[in-house]
């Protein structure tokens, strides 16, 4: 999996609240198994028109948000589907953070598997993040994660929470199946017990 | 201590502790659909990992496969792949795939209740977020990502941050017209779409005990609407008598011991809920979505409110209804009766007694999609489908269809649909559809009406 450490770049704006994951990619184009080549079809239905081509509406059709890295939302941000799509598709157009005062439980999982860092933050401060986002190309936001700090365009520093756990995985880009594989002996302790006590989930009914 | 039903499913799962909230859960159950499923089975293998536990996973076509009639795993072409590599990694890997037209295919979380595959007490998970419907016959079921799904296959286990504990009591009860789907879309329109971000929800009172399993089903379903990937009902003597000779569910000894430990489950009399909430029941009334997310839901007999965000803003323009405007005698274009929430019998069943000897209203396109190969055989053993047939619905093969739109099957741009699914998002219908949820005797009567009709007033 790809680390995160820091990262500085464009935001773009999107003040909405309940940015769903068929917003995010609609399920028409999730029959890849690959896990790339998503980006084009990111915010499908708002970035392109029935005829196939750009609306020049949309934040990320506009120069410099072409360019994003990170993308500033408001409250329950990945709602929806659980697809995993959705932070490929975040990821591979170029956004690696997303900065939103709440995350969907799945999409928030999701996308700590892939490189993809979502920060927490009050609403009031998202209303002003936006603000810098839409100053364009010359407002980068910095995004620290080691030192758990969004860093805005006039360099006052905005600290945000994020589990420990996940935080270690993601700075080190960690596989945690390789992790879990270490617990192999609790696991088979796990199956042989539960199989005992609880015989009919597995083995003779299945 | 006193324990909820989901403190102690949780608990008796854990492998390891990993510190900080997180632990290392055993998973019982793991379902495939043909989106998630070919491709975690691809991705395993290809990382060099073999599954830990072929024999706890099965597998379904559902989302990207046709429901025309008479459908093939050909008919549409964007699926064909997929579900071909489904069949190529399930035979490999020797997990279980129930095939299109075989007995035991079907929506995914219709066919796992419908087999026995989820029982009471068991953690089960599937790349899908609506697999919190399973949570109705008493499970701990969640809803994961491609990540997470292949963690699951590779070792059995997934890690998990431990939720908190929220219940929704229904007390009293349900008035006619009224049922489980509006019981739970009230609590959304009550409560919020991200409500349960961050809590296992497990739903209570005096009218979930009186609900049918299969309306416990729906009202699980729609916890993901409110934030929540697991939600769940205590198993008792309805949970028993559903799953008593399903497939997969134990027999002999084995039901004798698998019945004292369910008995065992439901939530202690003083164990802790983090929120607690009671709705009165008979207050309830038929509900309909008006706006692009579920918390955006009014009664049927109300007027589309007045919008108080610019989310509001953009979700009445996208549906094209004015404020302030009753939302019964809405015209409608098309009606889906069908998807995880709502394609079980009992849902057929609601429908068809909306039918009388009424017609589906000139210029309304109306679908039945039945949840699974077994359910339309047995709607078809009573006669159903010619009921509905002759009113003018299309009867249409197993699948998620028109919920999710994966399978080259879309509402119209532009067009209003009546729709038994759980997601009223922007474009989930199809680009540009317009989608109004409600329950499926709600959606017959606007089938037959050719408009949104409160149900209590279609005698």
């Amino acid at each position: 999996m790809q680390a995160f450490t820091t990262l500085t770049g464009i935001a773009a704006p999107m003040p909405r609240a309940n940015v769903d994951t068929d917003q995010i990619i609609p399920a028409r184009f999730l029959k890849s198994i690959a896990r790339t080549g998503f980006g084009k079809n990111l915010f499908a239905n708002f970035r392109y028109r029935p005829d196939g081509t750009e609306n020049p509406d949309f934040v990320l059709n506009q120069e410099p948000y072409r360019k994003a890295e990170v993308l500033i939302a408001y409250e329950n941000f990945g709602c929806g589907s659980s697809r995993e799509h959705a932070p490929w598709a975040l990821t591979d157009f170029g956004i690696r953070c997303v900065i939103a005062p709440d995350f969907a439980d799945i999409f928030h999982n999701n996308s700590f598997k892939n490189g993809l860092l979502p920060v927490k933050l009050p609403r009031a401060v998202c209303e002003q993040l936006i603000e810098d986002a839409k100053l364009g190309g010359n407002a980068r936001v910095t995004v620290d994660l080691a030192r758990q700090v969004v860093i805005r365009p006039s360099g006052e520093e905005i600290p945000f929470e994020v589990d420990p756990l996940r935080k270690h995985l993601l700075l080190n880009g960690l596989d945690d199946i390789g992790q879990t594989l270490e617990h192999v002996s609790a696991i088979d302790g796990y199956e042989a017990k539960q199989k005992s006590a609880q015989p009919w989930l597995g083995g003779n009914s299945l | 201590m006193a324990k909820t039903l989901f403190d102690k499913i949780w608990e008796s799962h854990v492998v390891a502790d990993l510190g900080e909230g997180w632990a290392l859960l055993h998973i019982d159950r793991v379902l495939l659909h043909d989106l998630s499923g070919a491709r975690a089975l691809t991705e395993i293998t290809d990382r060099g990992y073999r599954l830990a536990r072929p024999d706890l996973v099965f597998a379904t076509p559902d989302h990207a496969v046709s429901t025309l009639p008479g459908r093939t795993s050909e008919t549409f072409a964007g699926g064909a792949r997929t579900l071909a590599n489904l069949r190529i990694k399930a035979k490999e890997t020797g997990i279980r795939l129930f095939d299109l037209g075989q007995p035991g295919n079907g929506i995914v979380h219709v066919m796992a209740p419908e087999l026995g595959i989820v029982l009471p007490g068991l953690t089960l998970v599937c790349g899908d977020s609506h697999t919190c419907t399973n949570g109705g016959v008493g499970a701990l079921a969640f809803g994961i990502g491609a990540s997470e799904l292949s963690h699951v296959l590779a070792t059995q286990t997934l890690m998990q941050r431990r939720p908190r504990n929220m219940r929704i009591r229904f007390e009293g009860t349900l008035r006619p017209g009224v049922t489980a789907k509006d019981m739970i879309l009230a609590a959304i329109g009550r409560y919020g779409t991200a409500a349960g971000t961050g809590y296992a929800v497990e739903y209570a009172g005096s009218a979930v005990r009186a609900l049918p399993l299969e309306a416990r089903l729906t009202l699980c379903n729609l916890s993901i609407e409110m934030g929540a990937k697991m939600g769940m009902v205590a198993p008792d003597d309805v949970t028993f008598q559903y799953l008593a000779g399903r497939a997969f569910a134990p027999r002999g000894a084995d039901w004798a011991a698998a019945l004292a430990h369910w008995q065992s489950l439901p939530s202690d009399r003083e164990a802790h809920f983090d929120h607690d909430h009671r709705l009165e029941a008979g207050e309830i009334a038929p509900q309909i979505t008006w706006g692009t997310s579920p918390e955006q839901v009014i009664e049927v007999d109300a007027a589309v409110p007045q919008p108080h965000s610019a989310n509001d803003r953009a979700a009445l323009e996208y549906m094209g209804l004015e404020a302030g405007r009753p939302i019964a005698g809405t015209k409608v274009d098309w009606v889906f009766i069908g998807s995880c929430t709502n394609s079980r019998l009992s849902d057929l069943e609601a429908a068809a007694a909306m039918l009388g000897e009424r017609r589906v209203a000139p210029g309304v396109t109306a679908w039945i999609v039945p949840g699974s190969e077994t359910i339309k055989r047995e709607a078809e053993a009573a006669g159903l489908h010619r009921r509905f047939l002759a009113a003018g619905f299309e009867w249409r093969e197993p699948g998620c269809a028109l919920c999710v739109a994966a399978n080259g099957e879309a509402v119209p741009s532009g067009a209003r649909c009546v729709s038994t699914s759980n997601r009223n998002f922007v474009g989930r219908q199809g680009t540009g559809a317009r989608t109004h949820l409600a329950s499926p005797a709600m959606a017959a009567a606007a089938a037959l009406a050719g408009v949104i009709t409160d149900v209590r007033e279609f005698g």
